[in-house]
């Protein structure tokens, strides 16, 4: 590949390869407060033009890697930086095996964390960027990483990717951002690097102390999971729960049967963080 | 390591393992890259073993093990899904390929990758078999009339099935090669000769399963994943008679394959040198980069053609890719 760069994100590093120099320097730049990647990396992203022409002419960036997926749509070379975020979660959903990836925003506090799931548009990136506003750790809001072993949850705070109208809600002086991409398949998105707090404690893995199942847009209720329940929405919520079998199943029974689970649901962002912080509290 | 693919090194580091040690950071990058790309990083995890390695690379290959045996529980449970479905067709179930070398606790089976579950029936087990699969769950993958009757009539396999639960493959073989290709192995004798499991499944015999290998590779196939299918012959031909293997390779017609793919292990693996055709066989196997890019698009593409010219008398290979040609959805991309 013309240019490369390793990240990493947590406890996974990324090598990102790209037949252009633009979507790589705009990696470097966005993840350039991250800490140091390791010396071999656990996953490879390929930024690669579909067709050889493809390189020069209305260029295209085809994203795949050690893992692919047939049928996925290449993007044009002004997003690249979309293209390369897209590569890393795909390597992470099909080849990840280290941990059990649930697809959830967690954040910490007091070494504890809060690791909410739902499908999107249930608020979960929202919540966990506004919790992250008020003293909590962001430890990341796609996916969280549960160790089979320890069963203790691991950060992955990838930056966030903010959407259309809540780009305008962020204040950007001095924050560590990537280029606005227009007319993406998403609309127009803006990728936002976690906090220097976040990046500093991001070895640091946490117990995870509530499971919540957040949904926006609803009249407000409170109800407890029972961990049945929760343990079927996990598995729902998994991308390699499969794949990893056994210990998976046995990392998935410990959590639920440790940790209680709550469903939220909630009419807008602020009453949703008065209750989350009110089930905290306890 | 002048002109040196990543894929030769893997093959090198497969065949000698010790021979990793030699490497820097970005060497064992590229050679991670490429094992993955050629489904062997589980069967490169067991053979490095304990050799001492870098931390990150430590974690990288433990990761590997635990998939490769998850992968293999997997693919046993599925042939036992799979015999439980057949055991009222009455016939013998001869596992093939990895879940074979897996169920056997052979050499081939250490660390593998185990993608479909392949078996060999009777012929005239068939229809008996397609029944009793599609009322247990499994579902046609092709409706396509096309693929269906082309596989029908000239392929050596069922059109591929896929449980509607567990989403996992079955193909379903009469014999080894399709019934167009210029050789005709001997199929009664695969199934008269079978090892008993003891479970209600069989396997090849030891000299068959090296014959079937070779066949699928060199009689077949374009040697795509050719690699770990030359790996699969390096460690069956260590667990065969070398008598009986010529005496069976005669017999089912394949002599020429099978002494091609020992030459070719020793090539790839071992590095004794090879020259002729060989050499052109070695070259489309080690087409892989340290990106875990397909390279040599020239040599994949003599390989591939030659595939149909294997596998099709030229009308019929003619007819079957103006078809294919005309659906190509990427023809009118």
């Amino acid at each position: 590949m013309r240019r490369a760069v390793n990240v990493r994100v947590g406890p996974v590093t990324f090598r990102i390869g790209s037949d252009w120099a633009a979507p790589v320097a705009a990696v470097a730049d966005l993840y350039r407060d991250y800490p140091p990647a390791a010396p071999v990396p656990d996953l490879t992203v390929r930024l690669e033009a579909p067709r050889q022409w493809r390189r020069w002419l209305r260029p295209q960036v085809a994203v795949t890697g050690d893992f692919g997926l047939p049928g996925m749509v290449p993007l044009p070379l002004a997003h690249g930086l979309l293209a390369a975020e897209m590569g890393m979660n795909l390597q992470m959903a099909l080849g990840h095996r280290r941990h059990l990836l649930l697809h959830a925003a967690s954040v910490e506090r007091d070494g504890a964390a809060l690791v909410m799931t739902g499908e999107s548009g249930a608020g979960k990136s929202t919540l966990s960027a506004l919790l992250a506003a008020r003293g909590w750790r962001f430890m990341g809001d796609e996916f969280a990483l549960l160790a089979p072993d320890t069963g203790l949850v691991h950060a992955f705070p990838r930056p966030v990717s903010l959407k259309n109208e809540s780009i305008a809600a962020v204040q950007w002086d001095g924050a560590r951002a990537g280029p606005v991409l227009t007319n993406t398949p998403k609309g127009t998105i803006r990728h936002l690097a976690p906090d220097a707090a976040a990046l500093a404690a991001s070895d640091r893995p946490a117990r995870a102390a509530l499971l919540l199942f957040p949904r926006f847009g609803q009249p407000p209720s409170v109800r407890p999971v029972p961990p049945g329940e929760a343990f079927a929405r996990l598995t729902q919520a998994s991308t390699n729960y499969v794949a990893l079998g056994e210990a998976g199943f046995r990392a998935l029974v410990r959590l639920v049967r440790a940790v209680p689970a709550v469903a939220v649901d909630y009419p807008d962002t602020e009453s949703g963080i008065a209750a989350v912080e009110a089930l905290w509290a306890g | 390591m002048g002109g040196m693919t990543d894929a030769a090194r893997l093959a090198r580091a497969l065949g000698d393992p010790a021979s990793t040690e030699a490497l820097d950071a970005g060497g064992w990058a590229g050679l991670l890259a490429a094992a993955r790309a050629e489904l062997l990083l589980g069967t490169l995890a067991y053979r490095i073993g304990s050799l001492p390695v870098p931390p990150a690379v430590a974690a990288i290959l433990a990761d590997a093990r635990a998939a490769a045996t998850e992968q293999r529980r997997a693919a046993l449970w599925e042939a036992e899904m799979v015999r439980r479905a057949l055991a009222a067709a009455g016939c013998p179930v001869v596992l093939l390929k990895g879940t074979a070398y897996a169920a056997a606790g052979l050499s081939a089976g250490e660390g593998r990758s185990i993608g479909d579950c392949d078996i060999l029936v009777p012929r005239a087990a068939l229809p008996a078999a397609e029944a009793r699969l599609l009322a247990a769950g499994w579902e046609w993958v092709k409706p396509d009339p096309y693929d269906d009757a082309y596989y029908r009539r000239w392929m050596h396999e069922l059109p591929p099935l896929i449980h509607r639960d567990r989403d996992r493959m079955v193909d379903v073989h009469h014999t080894i090669l399709p019934p167009t290709a210029r050789v005709t192995p001997d199929a009664a004798a695969l199934l008269a000769d079978r090892v008993e499991l003891g479970n209600g499944l069989a396997v090849l015999s030891p000299a068959d399963r090296v014959v079937h290998a070779a066949a699928h590779l060199l009689a077949d196939g374009d040697l795509a994943g050719g690699l770990r299918n030359l790996w699969d012959l390096r460690c069956l031909l260590t667990e065969v008679d070398a008598d009986e293997l010529a005496g069976r390779a005669a017999r089912h017609g394949l002599g020429r394959e099978v002494a091609r793919a020992r030459r070719l292990a020793a090539a790839v693996f071992d590095g004794v040198p090879a020259s002729g055709v060989d050499a052109l066989y070695r070259r489309r196997l080690l087409a892989r980069d340290g990106w875990g890019r397909a390279t040599r698009p020239l040599t994949r593409l003599g390989f591939y053609v030659r595939s149909h010219w294997l596998r099709m008398p030229p009308a019929l290979l003619a007819r079957h890719l103006w078809i294919k040609w005309r659906r190509d959805p990427s023809r009118r991309a």
